[in-house]
Parts: C-alpha cells; structure tokens; sequence
C-alpha cells in the first residue's frame, strides 16, 4: 500500500473537514484565476488597441493625456479645437481646392479674378495678338503668385508624409455614449486588431455611413456594439445627439442609423459616429464668424439639408482631433514642428496609453496579484489548521503506523502528501471552477470589452522579467505553486507527526 | 531465541526526578516459547514490551534477539526489524479506521515488504475466522473482530516473536476466550514466540510458563505497592 493511498484514506477519513478545506483552497485559487484572467482581459484589450490604426494624434493644446482619452478612450471632459485649416494641412492639393471652395476667401478670390479678366479684355481689345500674348504672360505670372499666395493652391504642409488623416468633432452624446463626428475614412482606411489589419465590419444589413446622399442627406450615423446593445438601436433608427454631456439638450437634428458595428474591442464600441457634415449642420456646431449672413442657422432645426453642393465654409470648420497614420521616418520631425507652433499639439497615443498603463495600471494589476496570492496563502494556512487539528486524533494511527514499522519520515511523508493532496486537489477544483466563471461571463466579457474568452483559455504569461516565467501561461505556475505552499504548511504538522512519541499514543 | 540481559529503563517524571520502571537482570524466551507476563496495573509490562519491540529506548543493558543486538540498533533499523520480526497486539486501537480489515492486514505487510502477499492477508482473514469481512471498516465490526484483525496483521510478516499486550482486556467476556485460543493455536501453528502480557489468571491459567512481573523485575513491586489494586473484577466475569 503507497503513501499515496494511506495520505488520501485519511483525508477521505475526515470527508468533512477536508471538503471545506479544499473549498477553501478552491475559492482562493479560482480568485486567482480569475484575476490572472482579468490580466488577459486588460492586456488583451489593450493590444486591439496596440495597433490604433494611426500612430499620431493631432489636438489642441494641453494636455497629451487628456487628448489620448478623449480621442482615443473618449473619455474625460471636451477639450478645445483646432481650426480646420490645420487639419487641411495634412490633406492633399485636390482636396484642399475642394474643401476651400466654400470658403469665403475662395470666393472673395474668384470675384476678383473675373473682374480683373474683364478689365483686361477690355483693355487690350480682344483682336489684338500683342494683347493676348500680354495677357497669358500675366495670367501665367499671377498663376505661379497664386500657388504661394492662395491655401488651396498647394499641397498641405505635411500631406506627403501623411497616410491618412481623419478628423474627429467631439461634445455631442446619445445618452452616456459620445458621439464621434468623422469622414466615412474612419471606417474606410482606419483598421484595428493587434497587426492593425483588420476592417471594420458593419452587421448584416449595415454600411459605413456615406458624405452625402439623396435620402439621408449628411445624416447618416454608425453605432459601436455596445451602445447598440445598451440603446436598443438598429439600422433605420434615428438618433438625436444631445449638446455637450449626456443631460445636455438634444439637437432636433436626427441622424438615421445606417449600420452597427461589429464588436471590435476598441473604445469605439462604445460611440455613435456621424458624418461631420452633419455635425457641423446641427445647430450651435459650426463656429459662429462674425458679420456673417446666415446661411442655414436657426432655420435649419426641423429642415433637413440636402443640398450636395453647398460646401460649409472653411472658416465655418473646427476639428476636435485628427487621427493621423504618417511615415514614423518623419513622424518625429513633424510632432516636433507641430508643438512649436501654437496652435497644436501632436502626440503619440501609443506612448501615452503605454505610460497610462504603466503608471495605473501595472499597479493595480500587482496590488490584485498580491491581494490573490495572500488569499491563496490563508488557504494554506487554513490546510494547515485543518491537519494541525486533526493530528491529536491521529496521533494514536501514527502510532500504530509505527509500530507496524513505519519509519518517521515514513509518516512524515504521510501527512506532507496529504497536505498536497489537499491543496492541489483544492486547486484544481479552483482553476476549473474559475474558468467556468469565466466561461459563464465571457458574454458580458466580449460585449464589455469586445476580448472573446473561453472556458480553454489560459491566462497570459505575467508581466515580470524572469524568462521561464515570462514565457507560460501564470496558470502553469498554479500547481507547481501550490505545491510549494502545500509543502510550506504541511511542514509543521508533518513535523509533528514525525515527533510523534509512539511509546505515549499507543493503544489511546 | 529473545535474551534480555540487565535491562534498566526509567521515565523522567515532571519534578524532573527520574523514575526507574524497570531493572530486569535476566529475561529469555525461547524460540516457539510462549509466556504469560502476569503482573498488576502501572507494574511496567508494557513498557517491557515497548523495549522489547524498539518502541521506546532503554536506559542501559542488552536485548538480543534472533543473534542480533537490538540495543545497538539505530533507529531505522529497529522499525524495520520490528516490521519484518515482531507481531504486536495491543489492548486498543489496534486497526487504522479508514482501512477495511484486509487493508489493515496488507498495511502491515507493506512497511516489511515492497509487494504485500494478498493472498497471504486474505488466508489469515479466513484463519482468524473473518472471511466474510474482508472489506469491512473497523467501524462496522465488533471489538471481538477488531482483535481478531488485528491478532492476523500481527502474524502478516511471519514474525518470530508476538508481543500481546492485555489482548482481551477490552473485549466482552463471551469472546475473550476465542481471542486466547487464536493466539495460542496460530503461535504454535506458525512456531511463533509469544510474550503475553496480562493481569488476570483465568488468562494466564491457561498457558504453562507464567512469569511474574515482580519476579523479574527488581522494581516493580515497589512501584505496584504505591497503586490502588484496581485490576481485581476488571473486566472479568
Ligand atoms: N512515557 C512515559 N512517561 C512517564 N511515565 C511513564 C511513561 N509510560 C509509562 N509510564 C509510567 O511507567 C509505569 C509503568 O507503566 P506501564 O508499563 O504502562 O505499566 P503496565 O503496562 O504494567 O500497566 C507507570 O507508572 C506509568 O505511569
Ligand atoms: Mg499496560
């Protein structure tokens, strides 16, 4: 007969008091689990955001890190803007012409140049040769004047190192949800996921919101997952932003959901995204210029816009952030002369976020580990008290054991194995309890933070410079860990045992 | 075969004065022998047969046994010689209760031996006339078949020497004698040496050396005079 089978006949002996000991050890270790798992969580949604997509942020000065959670978590309080100009910056000549055509330089511009095409004509007479040549000379001239004179001539100071650049325009909520005004190149050019390949994907029946069409106009809207789930919104529902903070008034302006958002894990499933174009019609959104005769103002509550051609002057524009991905050969050079300047800020969300997260996170994480681990440790201890108390009823077994021949170490072994006995067995209903748990929740899980978890998964490895520890999963350290604490408190029993003086418990 | 020679044994009592329980000059049993060690309560017999088995250490003098002098024995090598050599029974708890009677048995066997004999352990069973309570728990049987358990764990190593400690004393009257009958047939059946410890003649009766405790050992009467004489009708009928 092994020690095995004698260490477990007496644990089996005493069924109850070591059932609620492995309970005990059980809670502990699932508590562990679990928290190893909220590690995964953390980390995991933390690497869907890794890759944002962009690696810098365009913003108004201030704060790097209120910029970061704003337009990246959009968390915290609004912030201030920067003109549009700025953000057209990044943009390319075409679009800039096109963007600029609204505004009323552009116009003042093309007033000027037809009277002064007038006056030449007249000037010179259209017949004669010398006059026409005079004239194209000129033209030719003022044309090369224009390309360094007029914004939407040129090409955006950094629009060649620019990939993309999409705009945010922050303020508006649906309920407790911000509300996101962007170009439909968030959905388009924007990808997520941990190599920052993945699309976002639209559920059945839904599309990215379009810059303008005949039956919704600019009001198209786009809904994360969550606030999906959360409002009850379904493609063709209509949703009114309220101004400025969740109990702010809502604007009469209806945006019409045009699709919702597959989960993505990212921040924005948690925001409604509507075109800006309709953003900057709702009322109150468009900077007020002075002098200016109103276009659409206060009129505009109740009538919807739908006039394609009429572009919102650039004047009229302000962007909250841009999202910008550039080359990272000159992304230094550029935060750099962004900064300089005064009127914005550039950052790096990733280095933000990473030092977000080494300075709140990290130590919360190692607070919840410690708090586990001591946890798990009282469980030990209560093994221990568990087999402590039972050794003056064992005293006369162990006896007997000896005089059948039993050696000391013999039954020291004895109680030490059924103190892992305990503790791994403990254990293990612990880690299978807990993934349960954490198979039971993963719903709430993947909804919350977008992080699909399942009853196989294993925590990740923990976050400690040590390589073989760095390397598995921290659940692989569990067992090995438990029994260590096993061994740590069955010591003092065992020791006890194995002082046992066998002349004095025998036959009592 | 068992040859005790001036065997000194004492307790230190909590003043911290020692107390000599024995002082045995000379003690032989022979191979096969059986004998009855009569004596009263506190007189020291057990703790003869705690020296005997290696259970408790002695003062000074030699115990020999099977040409070997256990008194120089390390510890080690006293639990694997009483293992393998020395059956014992005592008054109580003889059987671990989370075992069935069989797994008391190969329990014994297995601190002796790497591969208990099964077979073995089930034919002493039927010997001690508990065949059908092989898989019984201590708890589930009577005292009387505890004993008898226990007389066949004793026997499960083949040992040369039994060592009985007041076997019946706790047993009802009706199955004391059964008790003795075993022990004394399944001695002889095996050539096995018996120390029978007891305090009542009708159990000693029965045997043919009887030794008297105070015969042997120099100190026993004194101690014996200072105790009540409680043991007279003790569990007897
Ligand atoms: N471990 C011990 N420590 C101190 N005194 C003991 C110890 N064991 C036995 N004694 C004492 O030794 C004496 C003899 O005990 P024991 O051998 O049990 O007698 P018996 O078995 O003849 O009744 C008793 O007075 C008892 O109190
Ligand atoms: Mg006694």
């Amino acid at each position: 007969m092994n020690l095995l089978t004698i260490a477990v006949r007496s644990i089996k002996q005493r069924l109850l008091s070591s059932t609620l000991t492995m309970v005990s050890m059980a809670l502990g270790v699932g508590l562990v689990v679990a928290v190893l798992a909220i590690f995964g969580i953390v980390q995991k949604s933390f690497n869907a955001n890794a890759t944002l997509g962009y690696n810098m942020l365009i913003g108004a000065k201030g704060g790097k890190l209120q910029l970061v959670l704003n337009s990246v978590y959009y968390l915290s309080e609004p912030i201030e803007n920067v003109p549009y100009e700025y953000y057209l910056e990044f943009q390319n000549q075409e679009i800039r012409e096109k963007e600029y055509s609204g505004s009323y330089s552009y116009k003042a511009v093309q007033h000027q140049q037809v009277a002064r095409t007038t006056l030449l004509t007249s000037a010179c007479g259209l017949t004669s040769p010398a006059g026409m040549i005079a004239a194209l000379a000129t033209d030719v001239l003022i044309e090369q004047h224009n390309q360094q004179l007029y914004p939407w001539k040129r090409e955006g100071k950094y629009s060649v190192f620019t990939d993309f650049a999409i705009p945010l325009c922050l303020g508006d909520y649906v309920g407790p949800y911000r509300v996101v005004g962007t170009t439909p190149d968030m959905f388009s050019l924007l990808k997520f996921g941990r190599q920052g390949d993945k699309p976002y994907e639209m559920n059945e029946g839904g599309r990215n919101f379009e810059h303008f069409n005949e039956a919704n106009g600019f009001f198209e809207a786009l809904v994360g997952a969550v606030v999906a789930e959360d409002r009850n919104l379904k493609v063709g529902d209509t949703i009114n932003p309220s101004h400025g903070s969740a109990e702010g008034d809502e604007h009469a302006t209806k945006f019409v959901v045009v699709g919702v958002l597959e989960p993505t894990g990212t921040p924005n499933d948690r925001a409604v995204f509507i075109n800006m174009e309709g953003f900057y019609r709702m009322s109150d959104h468009a900077k007020p210029l002075e002098n200016e005769e109103d276009v659409f103002g206060t009129n505009q509550i109740a009538h919807k816009i739908t006039d394609a051609d009429y572009v919102l002057p650039v004047e009229k524009r302000e962007v909250t952030a841009m999202l910008v991905r550039m080359d990272p050969l000159y992304s230094i050079g550029i935060e750099n002369r962004v900064n300089e300047g005064n009127v914005a800020q550039a950052v790096f969300p990733i280095t933000e976020i990473r030092r977000l997260l080494d300075y709140f996170v990290s130590p919360v994480q190692t607070l919840l580990l410690v708090l586990t681990v001591l946890i798990c440790f009282m469980s030990g201890v209560s093994i221990l008290v568990s087999i402590y108390n039972s050794m003056s009823d064992r005293r006369s077994e162990i006896a007997v054991l000896r005089a059948l021949g039993a050696r000391r170490s013999t039954v020291y072994n004895i109680v030490l194995l059924e103190s892992m006995v305990l503790s791994v067995v403990g254990g293990l209903m612990g880690i299978v309890g807990g993934h349960a748990m954490i198979a039971a929740f993963s719903g709430v899980i993947e909804d919350q933070t977008g992080v699909q978890i399942g009853f196989f998964e294993l925590a990740p490895a923990l976050p400690v410079p040590i390589p073989l520890l760095s390397s598995v999963s921290a659940e692989f350290l569990v067992i090995p860990g438990l029994i260590l604490l096993a061994i740590v408190v069955g010591f003092i029993p065992a020791t006890s045992a194995y002082k046992t003086d066998v002349s004095k418990s025998l036959g009592k | 075969m068992l040859e005790i020679i001036d065997l000194k044994k004492s307790f230190v009592q909590p003043s911290g004065e020692p107390l000599q329980i024995l002082e045995i000059p000379e003690f032989r049993v022979e191979g096969g022998e059986q004998v009855v060690l009569l004596g009263r309560s506190g007189g020291g017999k057990t703790t003869l047969l705690h020296c005997i088995s290696g259970i408790t250490s002695t003062d000074s003098g030699k115990i020999r046994f099977l040409d070997q002098e256990l008194t120089k024995f390390t510890e080690p090598m006293w639990d694997r010689f009483r293992a393998s050599n020395i059956g014992y029974v005592f008054q109580t708890f003889n059987l671990l209760p989370a075992f069935t009677a069989l797994e008391n048995v190969l329990l014994g066997m297995s601190f002796a031996k790497d591969v208990p004999d099964q077979e073995y352990a089930n034919w002493l069973l039927k010997r001690v006339g508990l065949g059908h309570r092989l898989n019984h728990k201590p708890d589930q049987m009577s005292v009387g078949e505890q004993q008898r358990v226990a007389v066949a764990r004793a026997l499960a190593n083949r040992p040369r020497l039994l060592l009985a400690d007041e076997p019946t004393a706790n047993i009802d009257p009706a199955n004391q004698q059964g008790i003795v009958d075993l022990i004394k047939e399944t001695c002889k059946e095996f050539n096995i040496g018996l120390i029978l410890v007891t305090h009542t003649m009708e159990v000693a009766g029965q045997f043919d050396r009887i030794d008297q405790l105070e015969d042997i050992n120099l100190v026993s009467t004194e101690l014996a005079a200072g105790m009540p004489e409680f043991e007279k009708g003790e569990n007897q009928s």
